[in-house]
Protein backbone atom coordinates (compact mmCIF):
# COMPACT_ATOMS: atom_id res chain seq x y z
CA UNK A 1 0.00 0.00 0.00
CA UNK A 2 3.08 2.08 0.92
CA UNK A 3 4.57 1.53 -2.29
CA UNK A 4 1.29 2.37 -4.50
CA UNK A 5 1.18 5.95 -2.50
CA UNK A 6 5.09 6.62 -3.19
CA UNK A 7 4.05 5.42 -6.84
CA UNK A 8 1.43 7.73 -6.97
CA UNK A 9 3.52 10.65 -5.92
CA UNK A 10 5.26 10.21 -10.12
CA UNK A 11 3.09 12.17 -12.65
CA UNK A 12 3.58 9.51 -15.00
CA UNK A 13 1.63 7.26 -12.74
CA UNK A 14 -1.24 9.93 -11.96
CA UNK A 15 -1.74 10.59 -15.59
CA UNK A 16 -1.42 6.59 -16.39
CA UNK A 17 -4.44 6.01 -13.79
CA UNK A 18 -6.47 9.07 -14.99
CA UNK A 19 -6.10 7.67 -19.08
CA UNK A 20 -6.53 4.39 -18.26
CA UNK A 21 -9.78 5.04 -16.44
CA UNK A 22 -11.20 7.36 -19.02
CA UNK A 23 -10.42 5.13 -21.91
CA UNK A 24 -12.00 2.12 -19.60
CA UNK A 25 -15.22 4.42 -18.91
CA UNK A 26 -15.73 5.19 -22.81
CA UNK A 27 -14.70 2.20 -24.28
CA UNK A 28 -17.55 -0.16 -21.84
CA UNK A 29 -20.01 2.05 -22.18
CA UNK A 30 -19.99 1.73 -25.87
CA UNK A 31 -19.39 -1.65 -25.18
CA UNK A 32 -23.66 -2.26 -24.64
CA UNK A 33 -24.14 -1.47 -27.84
CA UNK A 34 -21.88 -2.94 -29.17
CA UNK A 35 -22.22 -6.15 -28.17
CA UNK A 36 -25.90 -5.86 -28.47
CA UNK A 37 -25.98 -5.03 -31.43
CA UNK A 38 -23.80 -8.48 -32.97
CA UNK A 39 -20.95 -6.03 -33.31
CA UNK A 40 -18.08 -7.44 -30.93
CA UNK A 41 -15.72 -7.87 -33.51
CA UNK A 42 -15.53 -4.93 -35.21
CA UNK A 43 -13.27 -3.57 -32.21
CA UNK A 44 -11.29 -6.65 -32.86
CA UNK A 45 -10.86 -5.28 -36.66
CA UNK A 46 -10.81 -1.68 -36.24
CA UNK A 47 -7.87 -2.19 -33.61
CA UNK A 48 -6.00 -4.22 -36.32
CA UNK A 49 -6.50 -1.60 -38.82
CA UNK A 50 -5.09 0.86 -36.57
CA UNK A 51 -1.71 -1.47 -35.95
CA UNK A 52 -2.10 -0.67 -39.46
CA UNK A 53 -2.27 2.33 -39.50
CA UNK A 54 0.59 2.61 -36.97
CA UNK A 55 2.78 1.43 -39.44
CA UNK A 56 1.75 3.63 -42.22
CA UNK A 57 2.89 6.83 -39.72
CA UNK A 58 6.17 5.07 -39.17
CA UNK A 59 6.83 4.48 -42.82
CA UNK A 60 5.70 8.18 -43.60
CA UNK A 61 7.92 9.35 -40.65
CA UNK A 62 4.70 11.46 -38.98
CA UNK A 63 5.83 12.89 -35.48
CA UNK A 64 2.43 12.60 -34.28
CA UNK A 65 0.53 8.99 -35.24
CA UNK A 66 -2.82 9.65 -33.86
CA UNK A 67 -2.53 12.13 -37.16
CA UNK A 68 -2.75 9.04 -39.27
CA UNK A 69 -4.16 6.41 -37.14
CA UNK A 70 -7.28 8.18 -36.55
CA UNK A 71 -8.71 8.94 -39.47
CA UNK A 72 -7.44 5.74 -40.82
CA UNK A 73 -9.51 4.17 -38.49
CA UNK A 74 -12.29 5.70 -38.58
CA UNK A 75 -12.88 5.45 -42.23
CA UNK A 76 -11.95 1.61 -41.97
CA UNK A 77 -15.11 1.97 -39.74
CA UNK A 78 -17.57 3.30 -41.57
CA UNK A 79 -16.26 1.12 -44.35
CA UNK A 80 -17.00 -2.04 -42.20
CA UNK A 81 -20.71 -0.52 -41.28
CA UNK A 82 -21.23 -0.22 -44.81
CA UNK A 83 -20.47 -3.66 -45.53
CA UNK A 84 -22.83 -5.27 -42.66
CA UNK A 85 -25.32 -4.38 -44.58
CA UNK A 86 -24.53 -5.25 -47.88
CA UNK A 87 -25.89 -8.17 -49.26
CA UNK A 88 -22.33 -9.86 -50.97
CA UNK A 89 -19.98 -9.57 -48.58
CA UNK A 90 -21.28 -10.67 -45.15
CA UNK A 91 -20.53 -8.10 -42.29
CA UNK A 92 -18.72 -10.93 -40.21
CA UNK A 93 -16.62 -12.29 -43.33
CA UNK A 94 -15.60 -8.19 -44.16
CA UNK A 95 -14.58 -7.67 -40.69
CA UNK A 96 -12.14 -10.76 -41.11
CA UNK A 97 -10.50 -9.97 -44.28
CA UNK A 98 -9.70 -6.36 -43.54
CA UNK A 99 -8.76 -6.78 -40.30
CA UNK A 100 -6.11 -9.65 -41.29
CA UNK A 101 -5.21 -7.75 -44.33
CA UNK A 102 -4.60 -4.35 -42.21
CA UNK A 103 -2.34 -6.93 -39.77
CA UNK A 104 -0.01 -8.10 -42.65
CA UNK A 105 0.09 -5.41 -44.34
CA UNK A 106 1.41 -3.37 -41.10
CA UNK A 107 4.39 -6.02 -40.70
CA UNK A 108 5.25 -6.36 -44.02
CA UNK A 109 5.46 -2.10 -44.51
CA UNK A 110 7.40 -2.20 -40.64
CA UNK A 111 9.83 -5.03 -42.20
CA UNK A 112 10.29 -2.97 -45.63
CA UNK A 113 11.10 0.02 -43.71
CA UNK A 114 12.16 -0.37 -40.27
CA UNK A 115 12.30 3.00 -38.56
CA UNK A 116 14.32 1.54 -35.33
CA UNK A 117 16.64 -1.63 -35.33
CA UNK A 118 14.39 -3.38 -32.62
CA UNK A 119 11.29 -4.27 -34.77
CA UNK A 120 9.91 -7.40 -32.97
CA UNK A 121 10.18 -5.30 -29.92
CA UNK A 122 8.23 -2.38 -31.62
CA UNK A 123 5.47 -4.81 -33.32
CA UNK A 124 5.57 -6.78 -30.24
CA UNK A 125 4.36 -3.09 -27.94
CA UNK A 126 2.10 -1.81 -30.45
CA UNK A 127 0.15 -5.57 -30.07
CA UNK A 128 -0.28 -6.16 -26.62
CA UNK A 129 0.42 -2.91 -25.04
CA UNK A 130 3.32 -1.27 -24.24
CA UNK A 131 4.86 1.00 -21.37
CA UNK A 132 3.41 3.72 -23.58
CA UNK A 133 0.57 4.34 -21.12
CA UNK A 134 3.41 5.28 -18.82
CA UNK A 135 4.92 7.88 -20.84
CA UNK A 136 2.39 9.87 -21.29
CA UNK A 137 2.91 13.42 -21.62
CA UNK A 138 0.21 15.87 -20.30
CA UNK A 139 -0.62 17.08 -24.05
CA UNK A 140 -1.84 13.52 -24.18
CA UNK A 141 -3.77 13.36 -21.26
CA UNK A 142 -5.64 16.69 -22.34
CA UNK A 143 -6.39 15.19 -25.57
CA UNK A 144 -7.35 12.09 -23.58
CA UNK A 145 -9.33 13.82 -21.33
CA UNK A 146 -11.23 16.43 -23.77
CA UNK A 147 -12.31 13.03 -26.28
CA UNK A 148 -13.16 10.94 -23.34
CA UNK A 149 -15.19 14.19 -22.11
CA UNK A 150 -17.37 14.50 -25.81
CA UNK A 151 -18.02 10.87 -26.05
CA UNK A 152 -19.42 10.91 -22.92
CA UNK A 153 -21.81 14.20 -23.56
CA UNK A 154 -22.47 12.26 -26.54
CA UNK A 155 -23.70 9.12 -24.66
CA UNK A 156 -25.84 10.71 -22.43
CA UNK A 157 -27.64 12.92 -25.08
CA UNK A 158 -28.01 10.30 -27.73
CA UNK A 159 -28.97 7.51 -24.32
CA UNK A 160 -32.46 7.28 -25.64
CA UNK A 161 -31.91 7.04 -29.20
CA UNK A 162 -28.78 5.04 -28.81
CA UNK A 163 -31.03 2.00 -27.27
CA UNK A 164 -33.90 2.49 -29.94
CA UNK A 165 -31.51 2.26 -32.58
CA UNK A 166 -29.68 -0.85 -30.57
CA UNK A 167 -32.73 -2.51 -29.72
CA UNK A 168 -35.06 -2.21 -33.13
CA UNK A 169 -33.49 -0.51 -35.52
CA UNK A 170 -35.88 -0.70 -38.26
CA UNK A 171 -38.75 0.61 -35.47
CA UNK A 172 -36.74 3.81 -35.34
CA UNK A 173 -36.45 4.87 -38.79
CA UNK A 174 -40.43 3.45 -39.42
CA UNK A 175 -40.89 6.35 -36.32
CA UNK A 176 -38.47 9.07 -38.22
CA UNK A 177 -35.43 8.28 -36.32
CA UNK A 178 -32.57 8.36 -38.43
CA UNK A 179 -31.00 5.07 -37.81
CA UNK A 180 -28.27 5.51 -40.40
CA UNK A 181 -26.92 8.52 -38.43
CA UNK A 182 -26.71 6.87 -35.20
CA UNK A 183 -24.74 4.17 -36.46
CA UNK A 184 -22.52 6.18 -38.23
CA UNK A 185 -21.81 8.00 -34.75
CA UNK A 186 -21.38 4.81 -33.32
CA UNK A 187 -18.92 3.35 -35.82
CA UNK A 188 -17.03 6.63 -35.26
CA UNK A 189 -16.70 6.43 -31.56
CA UNK A 190 -15.79 2.95 -31.60
CA UNK A 191 -13.24 4.37 -33.67
CA UNK A 192 -11.34 7.00 -31.19
CA UNK A 193 -12.02 4.65 -28.52
CA UNK A 194 -10.04 1.72 -30.30
CA UNK A 195 -7.07 4.02 -31.30
CA UNK A 196 -7.21 5.68 -27.16
CA UNK A 197 -7.43 1.98 -25.98
CA UNK A 198 -4.54 0.78 -28.08
CA UNK A 199 -2.03 3.36 -26.08
CA UNK A 200 -3.23 1.17 -23.21
CA UNK A 201 -3.57 -2.43 -23.85
CA UNK A 202 -2.24 -2.62 -27.31
CA UNK A 203 -3.91 -3.28 -30.54
CA UNK A 204 -4.28 -6.89 -29.85
CA UNK A 205 -6.30 -7.09 -26.76
CA UNK A 206 -8.28 -3.82 -26.82
CA UNK A 207 -11.90 -4.82 -28.02
CA UNK A 208 -11.01 -6.90 -24.53
CA UNK A 209 -11.89 -3.16 -22.92
CA UNK A 210 -15.42 -3.13 -24.97
CA UNK A 211 -16.67 -6.90 -24.68
CA UNK A 212 -16.11 -7.38 -21.15
CA UNK A 213 -17.16 -4.98 -18.79
CA UNK A 214 -20.88 -5.37 -21.17
CA UNK A 215 -20.79 -8.83 -20.95
CA UNK A 216 -20.13 -9.15 -17.25
CA UNK A 217 -22.86 -6.69 -16.58
CA UNK A 218 -25.45 -8.81 -18.84
CA UNK A 219 -24.90 -11.36 -16.64
CA UNK A 220 -25.97 -9.61 -13.35
CA UNK A 221 -28.32 -6.74 -14.61
CA UNK A 222 -31.97 -7.05 -16.82
CA UNK A 223 -32.25 -3.53 -17.91
CA UNK A 224 -30.49 -1.72 -20.04
CA UNK A 225 -30.18 1.55 -17.90
CA UNK A 226 -28.66 -0.74 -15.43
CA UNK A 227 -26.80 -2.93 -17.63
CA UNK A 228 -25.44 0.29 -18.40
CA UNK A 229 -24.57 1.83 -15.81
CA UNK A 230 -22.96 -1.72 -14.30
CA UNK A 231 -20.89 -2.03 -17.58
CA UNK A 232 -19.57 1.96 -16.81
CA UNK A 233 -18.19 0.75 -13.08
CA UNK A 234 -16.86 -2.70 -13.76
CA UNK A 235 -14.75 -1.73 -16.56
CA UNK A 236 -13.40 1.44 -14.41
CA UNK A 237 -12.94 -1.14 -11.46
CA UNK A 238 -10.70 -3.48 -13.47
CA UNK A 239 -8.69 -0.88 -15.07
CA UNK A 240 -8.18 0.45 -11.99
CA UNK A 241 -7.50 -2.72 -10.55
CA UNK A 242 -4.66 -4.14 -13.59
CA UNK A 243 -3.29 -0.82 -13.99
CA UNK A 244 -2.42 -0.87 -10.16
CA UNK A 245 -1.54 -4.51 -10.21
CA UNK A 246 0.59 -4.11 -13.59
CA UNK A 247 2.48 -1.22 -11.42
CA UNK A 248 3.00 -2.64 -8.38
CA UNK A 249 4.07 -6.32 -9.63
CA UNK A 250 5.73 -4.99 -12.78
CA UNK A 251 4.07 -7.09 -15.20
CA UNK A 252 2.16 -5.81 -18.42
CA UNK A 253 -0.66 -3.23 -18.41
CA UNK A 254 -2.55 -4.69 -21.23
CA UNK A 255 -2.61 -8.17 -20.41
CA UNK A 256 -2.89 -7.14 -16.35
CA UNK A 257 -6.31 -5.26 -17.30
CA UNK A 258 -7.92 -7.63 -19.23
CA UNK A 259 -6.64 -10.46 -17.03
CA UNK A 260 -8.55 -8.83 -14.15
CA UNK A 261 -11.60 -8.31 -16.96
CA UNK A 262 -12.08 -11.95 -17.76
CA UNK A 263 -11.13 -12.46 -13.53
CA UNK A 264 -14.31 -10.33 -13.27
CA UNK A 265 -16.52 -11.87 -16.00
CA UNK A 266 -16.42 -15.41 -14.36
CA UNK A 267 -17.51 -13.74 -10.95
CA UNK A 268 -20.34 -12.64 -12.58
CA UNK A 269 -21.31 -15.82 -14.27
CA UNK A 270 -21.05 -17.69 -10.96
CA UNK A 271 -23.05 -14.96 -9.39
CA UNK A 272 -25.82 -15.15 -12.20
CA UNK A 273 -26.37 -18.61 -10.69
CA UNK A 274 -26.77 -17.85 -7.50
CA UNK A 275 -29.15 -14.66 -7.62
CA UNK B 1 -70.58 7.74 -32.46
CA UNK B 2 -70.61 6.43 -36.03
CA UNK B 3 -68.99 8.43 -38.07
CA UNK B 4 -71.37 8.58 -41.00
CA UNK B 5 -68.54 9.63 -43.64
CA UNK B 6 -64.95 7.80 -43.02
CA UNK B 7 -62.04 9.52 -43.30
CA UNK B 8 -59.38 8.05 -45.87
CA UNK B 9 -56.09 7.59 -43.75
CA UNK B 10 -54.56 5.79 -47.07
CA UNK B 11 -54.96 6.44 -50.72
CA UNK B 12 -52.51 3.87 -52.22
CA UNK B 13 -52.90 4.45 -56.22
CA UNK B 14 -51.47 2.07 -59.22
CA UNK B 15 -48.59 1.46 -56.89
CA UNK B 16 -45.75 -0.85 -58.29
CA UNK B 17 -43.20 -2.27 -55.23
CA UNK B 18 -39.91 -3.97 -55.82
CA UNK B 19 -36.08 -3.58 -56.01
CA UNK B 20 -34.30 -1.87 -58.98
CA UNK B 21 -33.63 -5.32 -60.37
CA UNK B 22 -37.29 -6.01 -60.95
CA UNK B 23 -41.19 -4.92 -59.68
CA UNK B 24 -42.65 -7.59 -57.50
CA UNK B 25 -46.32 -6.31 -57.36
CA UNK B 26 -47.06 -3.88 -60.11
CA UNK B 27 -50.81 -1.73 -60.78
CA UNK B 28 -51.42 -2.26 -57.20
CA UNK B 29 -54.70 0.47 -55.64
CA UNK B 30 -56.21 0.23 -52.41
CA UNK B 31 -57.41 2.60 -49.84
CA UNK B 32 -57.55 2.10 -45.77
CA UNK B 33 -60.28 4.27 -43.97
CA UNK B 34 -60.19 5.06 -40.64
CA UNK B 35 -61.24 2.08 -38.46
CA UNK B 36 -60.90 -0.20 -41.23
CA UNK B 37 -59.82 -3.68 -39.94
CA UNK B 38 -57.37 -4.84 -43.28
CA UNK B 39 -55.77 -8.39 -43.49
CA UNK B 40 -53.21 -8.21 -46.23
CA UNK B 41 -52.67 -11.75 -47.51
CA UNK B 42 -50.56 -13.52 -49.93
CA UNK B 43 -48.10 -16.64 -50.22
CA UNK B 44 -44.53 -15.97 -49.38
CA UNK B 45 -42.45 -13.66 -51.64
CA UNK B 46 -45.35 -12.08 -52.97
CA UNK B 47 -44.33 -9.10 -51.93
CA UNK B 48 -45.78 -8.13 -48.58
CA UNK B 49 -42.91 -7.43 -46.87
CA UNK B 50 -41.94 -4.91 -49.81
CA UNK B 51 -45.37 -3.78 -49.68
CA UNK B 52 -45.35 -3.22 -45.59
CA UNK B 53 -42.17 -1.19 -45.93
CA UNK B 54 -43.35 1.53 -48.28
CA UNK B 55 -46.51 1.87 -46.32
CA UNK B 56 -43.91 2.14 -43.39
CA UNK B 57 -41.70 4.99 -45.68
CA UNK B 58 -38.78 2.71 -45.51
CA UNK B 59 -38.79 2.17 -48.76
CA UNK B 60 -39.63 4.12 -52.34
CA UNK B 61 -42.44 2.58 -54.69
CA UNK B 62 -40.99 1.90 -58.17
CA UNK B 63 -43.94 4.00 -59.35
CA UNK B 64 -47.52 5.57 -58.85
CA UNK B 65 -48.53 7.47 -55.56
CA UNK B 66 -49.30 6.93 -51.96
CA UNK B 67 -51.18 9.55 -50.00
CA UNK B 68 -51.19 10.09 -46.48
CA UNK B 69 -54.51 11.90 -44.49
CA UNK B 70 -53.22 14.82 -43.04
CA UNK B 71 -53.03 12.94 -39.82
CA UNK B 72 -51.21 10.80 -41.06
CA UNK B 73 -48.28 12.84 -41.91
CA UNK B 74 -47.31 13.65 -38.47
CA UNK B 75 -47.77 10.71 -37.08
CA UNK B 76 -45.90 7.91 -37.91
CA UNK B 77 -47.92 4.36 -38.58
CA UNK B 78 -47.55 2.79 -35.09
CA UNK B 79 -45.35 -1.06 -36.72
CA UNK B 80 -45.50 -4.44 -34.72
CA UNK B 81 -42.25 -5.76 -36.81
CA UNK B 82 -41.53 -9.32 -36.60
CA UNK B 83 -38.67 -10.23 -33.42
CA UNK B 84 -35.03 -10.14 -34.19
CA UNK B 85 -32.63 -12.63 -33.13
CA UNK B 86 -30.95 -9.34 -31.54
CA UNK B 87 -34.27 -9.05 -29.24
CA UNK B 88 -34.61 -12.39 -28.03
CA UNK B 89 -31.62 -11.96 -25.16
CA UNK B 90 -32.02 -8.30 -25.31
CA UNK B 91 -31.08 -6.61 -21.22
CA UNK B 92 -34.08 -4.30 -21.01
CA UNK B 93 -37.34 -3.84 -19.04
CA UNK B 94 -40.56 -3.72 -20.45
CA UNK B 95 -40.90 0.17 -19.57
CA UNK B 96 -37.66 1.01 -21.39
CA UNK B 97 -38.77 -0.45 -24.73
CA UNK B 98 -42.39 0.88 -24.61
CA UNK B 99 -41.35 4.26 -23.64
CA UNK B 100 -38.92 3.70 -26.93
CA UNK B 101 -42.00 4.18 -28.63
CA UNK B 102 -42.66 7.77 -27.49
CA UNK B 103 -38.86 8.69 -29.09
CA UNK B 104 -40.80 10.75 -31.92
CA UNK B 105 -42.50 12.83 -30.14
CA UNK B 106 -39.48 14.41 -28.13
CA UNK B 107 -38.35 15.89 -31.13
CA UNK B 108 -34.92 17.97 -30.51
CA UNK B 109 -34.89 17.40 -26.97
CA UNK B 110 -32.64 14.20 -25.49
CA UNK B 111 -34.74 12.81 -22.96
CA UNK B 112 -38.26 11.83 -21.86
CA UNK B 113 -40.76 14.80 -20.59
CA UNK B 114 -43.25 13.45 -18.19
CA UNK B 115 -46.04 13.99 -20.82
CA UNK B 116 -44.27 10.72 -22.63
CA UNK B 117 -43.30 8.46 -19.43
CA UNK B 118 -47.37 8.96 -19.26
CA UNK B 119 -48.39 8.20 -22.54
CA UNK B 120 -46.42 4.99 -22.17
CA UNK B 121 -48.40 4.15 -18.67
CA UNK B 122 -51.45 4.36 -20.91
CA UNK B 123 -50.46 2.14 -23.39
CA UNK B 124 -48.87 -0.66 -20.92
CA UNK B 125 -52.67 -0.23 -18.98
CA UNK B 126 -54.59 -0.50 -22.49
CA UNK B 127 -52.53 -3.75 -23.00
CA UNK B 128 -52.67 -5.11 -19.35
CA UNK B 129 -48.99 -5.66 -19.15
CA UNK B 130 -48.57 -2.14 -16.36
CA UNK B 131 -47.39 -5.46 -13.97
CA UNK B 132 -44.81 -6.51 -16.32
CA UNK B 133 -43.26 -2.98 -16.31
CA UNK B 134 -39.79 -3.81 -14.77
CA UNK B 135 -39.46 -7.22 -15.80
CA UNK B 136 -36.94 -8.42 -18.20
CA UNK B 137 -37.87 -8.15 -21.89
CA UNK B 138 -36.03 -11.95 -22.61
CA UNK B 139 -38.00 -13.30 -19.75
CA UNK B 140 -41.14 -13.01 -21.06
CA UNK B 141 -43.32 -15.36 -22.86
CA UNK B 142 -43.99 -14.82 -27.14
CA UNK B 143 -47.36 -13.64 -26.01
CA UNK B 144 -46.06 -11.00 -23.59
CA UNK B 145 -43.21 -9.77 -25.59
CA UNK B 146 -45.90 -9.00 -28.87
CA UNK B 147 -48.15 -7.10 -26.26
CA UNK B 148 -44.93 -5.06 -25.19
CA UNK B 149 -44.05 -4.52 -28.62
CA UNK B 150 -47.65 -3.52 -29.28
CA UNK B 151 -47.71 -0.81 -26.60
CA UNK B 152 -44.83 0.27 -27.91
CA UNK B 153 -46.07 1.05 -30.93
CA UNK B 154 -49.58 2.35 -29.55
CA UNK B 155 -46.59 4.93 -28.13
CA UNK B 156 -45.22 5.84 -31.75
CA UNK B 157 -49.14 6.05 -33.33
CA UNK B 158 -52.54 6.48 -31.76
CA UNK B 159 -54.52 6.00 -35.41
CA UNK B 160 -52.74 2.99 -37.35
CA UNK B 161 -51.67 -0.21 -36.08
CA UNK B 162 -49.34 -2.30 -38.72
CA UNK B 163 -48.89 -5.73 -37.62
CA UNK B 164 -46.49 -7.59 -39.01
CA UNK B 165 -47.24 -11.50 -38.77
CA UNK B 166 -48.19 -10.97 -34.97
CA UNK B 167 -48.89 -14.45 -33.84
CA UNK B 168 -46.29 -16.19 -35.80
CA UNK B 169 -44.53 -18.69 -33.00
CA UNK B 170 -47.62 -18.00 -30.53
CA UNK B 171 -49.53 -21.64 -29.16
CA UNK B 172 -53.32 -21.32 -30.27
CA UNK B 173 -54.47 -19.91 -27.00
CA UNK B 174 -51.84 -17.18 -27.06
CA UNK B 175 -52.48 -16.70 -30.90
CA UNK B 176 -56.33 -16.18 -30.02
CA UNK B 177 -56.22 -13.75 -26.81
CA UNK B 178 -53.77 -11.46 -29.16
CA UNK B 179 -56.22 -11.53 -31.87
CA UNK B 180 -59.02 -10.49 -29.14
CA UNK B 181 -56.56 -7.75 -28.15
CA UNK B 182 -56.06 -6.73 -31.68
CA UNK B 183 -60.01 -6.59 -31.75
CA UNK B 184 -60.72 -4.43 -29.19
CA UNK B 185 -57.91 -2.23 -30.26
CA UNK B 186 -59.62 -2.17 -33.19
CA UNK B 187 -62.83 -1.32 -31.61
CA UNK B 188 -61.66 1.14 -29.92
CA UNK B 189 -61.29 3.03 -33.16
CA UNK B 190 -58.26 2.04 -34.56
CA UNK B 191 -57.27 1.30 -37.98
CA UNK B 192 -55.70 -1.89 -38.18
CA UNK B 193 -53.56 -3.24 -41.24
CA UNK B 194 -52.44 -6.74 -40.70
CA UNK B 195 -49.94 -8.99 -42.61
CA UNK B 196 -50.69 -12.59 -42.54
CA UNK B 197 -50.21 -15.56 -44.12
CA UNK B 198 -52.93 -17.53 -42.10
CA UNK B 199 -56.00 -16.54 -44.50
CA UNK B 200 -58.65 -18.49 -42.51
CA UNK B 201 -58.22 -16.73 -39.04
CA UNK B 202 -57.01 -13.17 -41.36
CA UNK B 203 -61.07 -13.66 -42.92
CA UNK B 204 -62.20 -14.14 -39.53
CA UNK B 205 -60.80 -11.05 -38.31
CA UNK B 206 -60.97 -8.21 -40.86
CA UNK B 207 -63.25 -5.76 -42.45
CA UNK B 208 -61.02 -5.51 -45.64
CA UNK B 209 -59.01 -7.96 -47.22
CA UNK B 210 -56.06 -7.20 -50.05
CA UNK B 211 -54.31 -10.51 -51.54
CA UNK B 212 -50.88 -9.74 -53.61
CA UNK B 213 -49.66 -12.57 -55.56
CA UNK B 214 -50.34 -13.54 -59.04
CA UNK B 215 -53.65 -12.02 -59.12
CA UNK B 216 -54.89 -9.07 -57.07
CA UNK B 217 -57.70 -8.73 -54.99
CA UNK B 218 -59.27 -6.10 -52.76
CA UNK B 219 -62.29 -5.53 -51.19
CA UNK B 220 -64.35 -6.18 -48.04
CA UNK B 221 -64.15 -9.74 -46.20
CA UNK B 222 -67.94 -10.75 -47.67
CA UNK B 223 -66.62 -9.27 -51.26
CA UNK B 224 -63.57 -11.93 -50.76
CA UNK B 225 -65.00 -14.80 -49.63
CA UNK B 226 -67.79 -14.83 -52.49
CA UNK B 227 -64.61 -14.17 -55.16
CA UNK B 228 -63.07 -16.94 -56.99
CA UNK B 229 -60.08 -16.49 -55.21
CA UNK B 230 -61.01 -16.42 -52.32
CA UNK B 231 -63.20 -19.22 -52.39
CA UNK B 232 -60.15 -21.01 -53.76
CA UNK B 233 -58.06 -20.13 -51.16
CA UNK B 234 -60.30 -20.65 -48.15
CA UNK B 235 -60.81 -24.05 -49.74
CA UNK B 236 -64.86 -23.75 -50.02
CA UNK B 237 -64.60 -24.60 -53.59
CA UNK B 238 -62.85 -27.62 -55.08
CA UNK B 239 -61.27 -26.79 -58.41
CA UNK B 240 -60.10 -23.12 -58.39
CA UNK B 241 -57.79 -21.29 -61.19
Amino acid sequence: MERLFTYLQYPFVRYALIVGVLIALCSSLLGVTLVLKRFSFIGDGLSHVAFGGIAIAGVLNVSNDMLVVLPVTVISAVLLLRTGQNKKIRGDAAIAMISVAALAFGYLLMNMFPTSSNLSGDVCSTLFGSTSILTLSIREVWLCIVLAAAVLAMYVLYYNRIFAVTFDESFAQACGTKADRYNLLIAVITAVIIVLAMNLVGSLLCSALIIFPALSAMRLYHSFRNVTIASAVLGVVSALAGLILAILTDLPVGSAIVAVQVLVFGICCILEKHI
Amino acid sequence: MTKTKKETLLDVKDVSLGYEDGAIIEHLSFTVQAGDYLCIVGENGSGKTTLMKTLLGLQEPLAGTIERSAALKDNAIGWLPQQTVVQRDFPASVREIVLSGCLNRTGRYPFYRKEEKERADRAMARLGITHLKDRCYRELSGGQQQRVLLARALCAAEQVLLLDEPVTGLDPKVSMELYEMIRQLNRSGITIIMISHDIASAVQEATHILHIGQNIFFGTKEAYTNSRMGKYFLGTEESGE
